[in-house]
């Protein structure tokens, strides 16, 4: 079979921020292309993990291949790479820029430019990809495409005047974008003669067919029999099946040649020898050198999994083994604490990242997890002259060992109403916000740019952020550096027992603010025992703050007839199991929830 | 010897729906009642069939309010009943009954037909409290019917009381418990009011507690009942119940040792032969079965459940603890064939430990303790579900 004629596929992404339409543009063009009918179409067809549905967003980088007729009479492939839409997940949409050769900027005709459009843009345009805007929603009431348009010139300096003005939801003028696809993105330009050169752009595991890798063949050809060498690992492996990415399936298919976007599964058994961004290459004939790969990310974000039941630590292990093999971006190592047992440190890209591995983990594997307050890396400067890199709080020397500590800080851009400017600055104020600045980017909107601790932000900034605006704030940020900052270690103590997994690091002027608002909570979280429960705040042996819980008093059905029976035995029941997601600790026992109860502070 | 069986009767109708109510219950016209008196008498006739090895030990008539059917209806129905299944000559038969609905008819015919107790919703003997509550009577009607009651000829008589009320206080407690025990009814029971989804009282309370009697107010209600009774010579048996001394409800005894009951009626519930089951309980589609088809059954009930011996162990726990006396391990081990100190020992010793079970062997009993937070203790007694 000869391979397929490069001049007719086009491999894009659809970027976005959050909730301006991409997944829905996403399915409206696999339906006009006519993969599907109506009638197979899940409300979502990339989505097709449950989180994401319920969420309405999009976790996990995934790909699509469609065929267009266009206006010209010639069929193109189209593989559509789905990317996600939040500033956490940067790294994965830069994985999935790398195997595109162009981006669909979706802009909501309503709300214009948000904080992660700006950042997506220039994420494609750093991979050199063609980007074109179309503006989505214009059958919404308050859809001024007009001024977006204008926004989209002004501020990102893309010709806009003739987007594609469409709305996803009705398909009104989809089929704009589809010729816009066929004549803005340029076709892959390798060479098939070549030695084989493919991007691993993702990869996931399945328990029949094992590592399925999802790639971009640069150059080169592959197919069942190739023996390919992955370049960084160092792997060797024998090509099973090669194919494309149908709606939701795998279909196979002879051969993958330069230019094509589709997955390998080869009798690769360790999920670690598939990286993301590794290069594979032919064993027999490889290439000079392997493509430049993604920037590595590092983990911001911080904090301990454990697995409810002891028992299941090995397959919490497992689990996460098989997590990292397509989101390389989750880093986790053992940890042990004396409250929750035997766990892992985890690291994350960010505080939303952090909760979708967690609920993954939950869903996907099953597992009930107990997961510890989010930490930020801090270093540690010991008058001994040693540094320490400190992820978990429970870790902390004593003060007296310590000269002085930094933490990390972001710049961060936040894009809001004008109206909100005023609540966004108090709100940037207490958390210790420095001001950089403020343009408007036209009469109504104006970018705040803050430099902000970072451990200001993960636990509960976005929450703060939407509230106080109604909405309207968008933020983005990246790290910046590090600032020397008099930091406190806070310690909680129940019923006069320490609590390792509770302590948390905070900033001193903060920290009797915080420690009291955390026994609060707790006492919220903390059921009433047949006796009273002192919990405490602790800076080093100083208590800053007290709640108690009362002892119980009284839990009584007064009725209990032939018509109650089943249904006060299943309140009995979920009692029985509102126990199991305890832990117990010296005499009292913890609900789960309340390990992380620090990221609820703000709540009124 | 023919199995004991006791019969739930459900009247799903009121004068007026109580505020803090919850029961299957609803106001109708004088021929939607009717109508479904039919419809109870074809379920009788055709579901009587099943237990012609029955003995019926115990008949409760329940609500709603059953008295303000019409005593036609009513007597229909025990005849139906009588007709239908073998009854015990000395079975105990209830009836409740609301102030305000009973006249002396009715009551000549209740006795008539061998309904020999009755059962009287009061709740309080302070009207403010009533009308917090929603009662449609002042205590001056409920002190008229209660004579006409025993003037009628009733020597088995229980008054419903609740307590924990909005603006209760120990003392209005007190009122009320002085002036119904000098009425000398042979059977009180006194309910700490519980705030139910669904009502109207949860609108007003769920997020106001502060207008409720604290949990300690309420249990010091709860002890000063219990003293002021046994003076009055009313012992505690159950929870919620007391009684002179041979006076103690059997029907609801029943329900808490095991005894099998077949229900009767708009959504009344069933335990027989280990299944648990109940009936349909939307009015509409009830009066639409037809009885004898041949998917009446299937139309009739619903949730039907068969217990293991597990969750039998369980009830067997969760239900006679409840009783003052306990539960007793000799007759554990008759009904299972197991020793209930191998079955539940960490369970026992746990609670034993926390004062919150005290054992007097065979018998295993709640501490006053235990009763005031006994879902805790009760809930040690479930044992963990196996996984789906």
């Amino acid at each position: 079979m000869s391979a397929i004629d490069q001049s007719k596929i086009r491999n894009f992404s659809i970027i976005a921020h959050i909730d301006h339409g991409k997944s829905t543009l996403a399915d409206r063009i696999i339906e006009k292309t006519g993969l599907l009918t109506s009638r197979e179409m899940q409300s979502q067809v990339l989505d097709n993990m449950d989180l994401e549905r319920e969420r309405g967003i999009t976790i996990k980088a995934q790909a699509v291949r469609t065929v267009y007729r266009a206006k010209d009479g010639e069929e193109y492939i189209f593989n559509l790479i789905d990317t996600p839409g939040h500033v956490d997940f940067n790294y994965e949409v830069s994985r999935s820029l790398a195997a595109c050769d162009g981006a669909v900027l979706v802009v909501d005709a309503a709300q214009g430019i948000e904080a992660q459009t700006l950042a997506n843009v220039y994420l494609a345009l750093d991979h050199n990809l063609e980007v074109f805007p179309v503006i989505n929603k214009i059958d919404l009431p308050s859809a001024d495409p007009d001024r977006v348009a204008a926004e989209i010139e002004d501020v990102i300096g893309l010709e806009a005047q003739d987007a594609p003005r469409i709305s996803a939801k009705t398909g009104l003028n989809v089929d704009d974008v589809l010729e816009a696809i066929v004549k803005k993105i340029p076709a892959p330009k390798g060479d098939a003669d070549a030695p084989l050169k493919c991007l691993i752009f993702d990869s996931l595991y399945d328990s029949y067919r094992g590592v399925i890798v999802f790639c971009r063949v640069m150059d080169g050809t592959v197919k069942k029999g190739t023996a390919i060498h992955m370049m960084a690992t160092g792997a060797d492996a024998e090509v099973v099946e090669v194919g494309y990415f149908g709606a939701g399936q795998f279909i196979p298919c002879d051969v993958l040649s330069a230019g094509m976007v589709g997955y390998i599964t080869a009798s690769i058994k360790n999920v670690k020898d598939t990286t993301v961004g590794d290069t594979i290459t032919d064993r027999d004939n490889p290439c000079a050198e392997a493509l430049p790969g993604y920037k590595k990310v590092t983990s911001m974000v911080y904090c301990g999994v454990y697995p409810a039941d002891g028992a299941k630590y090995g397959d919490l292990r497992d689990a996460l083994e098989k997590l990292q093999l397509n989101d390389a971006s989750l880093f986790y190592e053992p940890e042990t604490s004396v409250a929750l047992g035997f766990g892992f440190r985890c690291g994350f890209l960010g505080l939303l990242h952090l909760e979708i591995i967690q609920e993954r983990l939950e869903r996907e594997y099953n597992l009930d997890l107990v997961t510890t307050a989010p930490s930020v890396i801090y270093k540690i400067h010991k008058k001994n002259g040693e540094v320490l890199e400190l992820t978990n709080p429970s870790n902390m020397p004593d003060p007296s060992e310590i000269d002085y500590m930094e933490e990390p800080v972001v710049s961060a851009e936040i894009m809001v109403t004008t109206e909100y400017v005023g609540a966004i600055m108090t709100l940037c104020q207490e958390r210790r916000g420095v001001y950089l600045g403020m343009e408007y980017m036209e009469a109504t909107r104006a970018i705040l740019r803050y430099e902000l601790p970072l451990n200001e932000i993960i636990y509960d900034f976005f929450d703060a952020l939407k509230s106080r605006s109604r909405g309207y704030a968008s933020l983005d940020y990246e790290l910046k550096g590090y600032q020397q900052s008099e930091l406190v270690k806070l310690d909680i103590l129940v019923n006069h027992e320490y609590i390792d997994a509770l302590s948390f690091i905070v900033h001193a002027e903060s920290a009797y603010d915080r420690g009291r608002k955390m026994c609060e909570k707790l006492k919220e979280e903390i059921p009433r025992h047949l006796f009273e429960i002192p919990i405490q705040a602790a800076i080093g042996s100083k208590i800053i703050a007290r709640e108690t819980v009362k002892a119980m008093r009284k839990d009584v059905l007064a009725k209990c007839y032939g018509g109650d029976i089943t249904r006060k035995k299943k309140l009995l029941e979920k009692q029985k199991e509102g126990k199991k997601r305890m832990r117990q600790i010296g005499n009292v026992e913890i609900p789960q929830k309340a390990f992380m109860s620090v990221l609820k502070l703000d709540e009124e | 010897m023919r199995r004991p069986l006791e019969l739930y009767i459900h009247i799903p109708f009121c004068a007026r729906k109580c505020l803090y109510c919850d029961f299957l219950s609803q106001t109708a016209s004088e021929m939607v009642c009717h109508g479904y008196v039919e419809q109870l008498l074809e379920e009788i006739g055709c579901q009587s069939g099943y237990y012609q090895g029955y003995e019926v030990v115990t008949i409760y008539i329940g609500g709603g309010t059953p008295s303000i059917l019409k005593a036609e209806d009513i007597q229909a129905v025990m005849e139906a009943v009588k007709k239908n299944f073998r009854v015990d000559r000395g079975a105990e038969i209830t009836i409740e009954a609301n102030p305000g609905t009973v006249s002396r008819e009715k009551l000549e015919a209740y006795l008539d037909c061998g309904i020999n107790r009755i059962s009287l919703g009061l709740q309080s003997a302070d009207d403010r409290e009533l009308k917090t509550l929603g009662r449609i009577h002042t205590f001056d009607e409920f002190l008229k019917t209660y004579q006409r009651v025993r003037e009628a000829g009733f020597h088995n008589v229980n008054v419903d009381l609740m307590s924990a009320l909005p603006g209760q206080t120990l003392s209005s407690w007190r009122s009320t418990m002085k002036k119904v025990t000098m009425m000398k009814p042979e059977h009180i029971s006194a309910y700490s009011l519980m705030i139910e989804e669904g009502t109207l009282f949860y609108e007003m309370y769920h997020d106001h507690p502060e207008l409720l009697p604290t949990e300690e107010e309420d249990r010091e209600i709860y002890y000063a009942s219990k003293a002021f009774l046994r003076e009055q010579g009313y012992e505690r048996y159950e929870i919620s119940n007391y009684a002179r001394p041979g006076f103690e409800c059997r029907h609801n005894i029943g329900y808490w040792t095991g005894v099998e009951y077949l229900g009767l009626g708009l959504g009344a519930s069933s335990y027989i032969q280990n299944f648990r089951f109940s009936n349909e309980a939307d009015l509409e589609t009830y009066r639409k079965i037809n009885m004898r088809g041949e998917d009446a059954d299937q139309r009739l009930h619903q949730n039907i459940s068969e217990l293991s011996q597990r969750e039998q162990m369980e009830e067997f726990m969760i239900l006679g603890l409840r009783m003052s006396r306990g539960v007793s391990g000799s007759e554990f081990i008759r009904r299972f064939g197991l020793n209930m100190w191998n079955v539940y020992g960490d369970a026992l010793h746990r609670l034993q430990e926390n004062r919150l079970i005290e054992v007097e062997s065979p018998w295993v009993r709640l501490t006053d303790f235990g009763v005031d937070i006994s879902n805790y203790v009760l809930s040690e007694f479930l044992f963990d579900r196996e996984p789906d």
